[in-house]
């Protein structure tokens, strides 16, 4: 009798079709994805129900954080130098063209005054990220903080044909005269809406 | 994975010497691992990415002459976040001649929300909020947010008066 021999499979599997699918997505997400911009200052958003989402493009991002510091950020690259140009000629200063390309990188978010911006400028990545910047005047006596979002407003109406999102991103621990005051300060521009930036929190059921 | 080779059977007996013939199948388990990790990084990195807004449209400046309506007592609920969290709230309108009582609240679903929806009867309701001073921001937002759980649909951003804050010193609450 001969013995009855089990068939033997090879315990190897095809994997090629998980592989490409798994390389199809991981190109799908590296593609797709945008890391999040350099921040210049460490904000801890408080988190909210609203489920609208920040939009893509033409947002400024104004931050607020908790040592009463107002940062400005622009997102549209199209429009960082007039902006810079534009607000750099209100106030006397003007930039070299190597500062000019330098303020592409700090445009997401920087918090610096117009005196002191083309030092930072200067400055290579690394370096600037070490410096303290100490928040863009915005009071009644120097007011360069409404001058940057101005002109990029109007900026974007004329590149874009509408006014950009005005985000507002406050720590948690910001305090609220701060947080008025660049809202009153905007107000008096006429720009009345605002996006308050939080964190996700799941919506409770009023009510119960 | 691990492959077994399945050896061939020699058949033995000096046939020709053949060049030996490699696998072609390679080990693809590091590569599928390191997929696998970039196809987790990016999925978790892309979702959490995107903030949430919560939108707030503040009133248009009124023009000079521009006469505004005022409130109706009855009709208003007076919101006033103070310092430390804590959070107070009274109906009515604070003048010279009444008094309002003083009551004290707070952020979670027991405080504010109840209060909230039990004044949503009256479909006139304009809520009041005020926030101190020496309130922070996420105060500020906690009641904002309020107001879109119990949708709340008049509301209005209002700094706080003196009046206000002498009755909250003087409440002892």
């Amino acid at each position: 009798m001969p013995k009855v021999k089990p068939h033997r499979t090879s315990p190897s599997l095809d994997m090629t079709p998980m592989v490409d699918l798994a390389f199809l997505l991981v190109t799908f997400f590296m593609l797709t994805t945008k890391f999040a911009p350099e921040e210049a200052v460490v904000v801890d958003t408080p988190s909210s129900t609203s489920e609208i989402r920040l939009p893509e493009s033409h947002v400024i991002t104004i931050s607020v954080d908790k040592d009463k510091r107002v940062f400005f950020g622009l997102d549209d690259d199209e429009i960082k130098s007039d902006l810079l140009t534009q607000v750099g000629a209100k106030y006397g200063v003007s930039f070299t063209p190597t500062q000019a390309k330098n303020f592409h990188a700090v445009a997401s978010s920087f918090g610096t005054p117009i005196e002191k911006l083309p030092a930072l400028l200067n400055l290579d990545g690394e370096q600037r990220k070490l410096v303290k910047q100490e928040g863009i005047p915005a009071d009644s006596v120097n007011n360069q903080f409404i001058e940057w979002v101005v002109a990029a407003q109007a900026l974007s109406r004329k590149q874009y044909g509408k006014p950009s999102y005005v985000a507002i991103k406050g720590d948690g621990n910001a305090d609220v005269p701060t947080v008025k005051r660049v809202i009153k300060l905007m107000q008096d521009k006429n720009i009345n809406r605002f996006n308050l930036i939080t964190d996700l929190e799941t919506k409770p059921v009023a009510g119960k | 994975m691990a492959e077994i080779q399945q050896q061939a059977d020699s058949g033995g007996k000096g046939g020709k010497k053949r060049a030996k013939k490699m696998s072609t199948k390679i080990d693809m388990t590091p590569m599928v691992d390191l997929a696998f990790l970039l196809l987790t990084f990016f999925m978790l990195t892309t979702t959490f990415s995107k903030p949430t807004v919560m939108e707030v449209a503040m009133p248009v400046k009124p023009k000079p002459g521009d006469e505004q309506p005022p409130i109706k007592a009855s009709n208003a609920l007076t919101l006033l976040l103070g310092e430390g969290n804590k959070l107070y709230y009274y109906d009515g309108l604070l003048d010279g001649n009444t008094k309002p009582e003083l009551k004290l609240s707070n952020y979670g679903a027991d405080g504010i929300r109840k209060v909230l929806l039990q004044h949503k009867s009256n479909p006139q309701l304009v809520v009041l909020i005020k926030p101190d001073d020496k309130s922070n921001y996420k105060n500020m937002v906690d009641i904002l947010d309020e107001m879109n759980i119990t949708d709340t649909k008049k509301y209005a951003l209002v700094d706080i008066s003196k009046p206000d804050q002498e009755l909250i010193k003087s409440s002892g609450l």
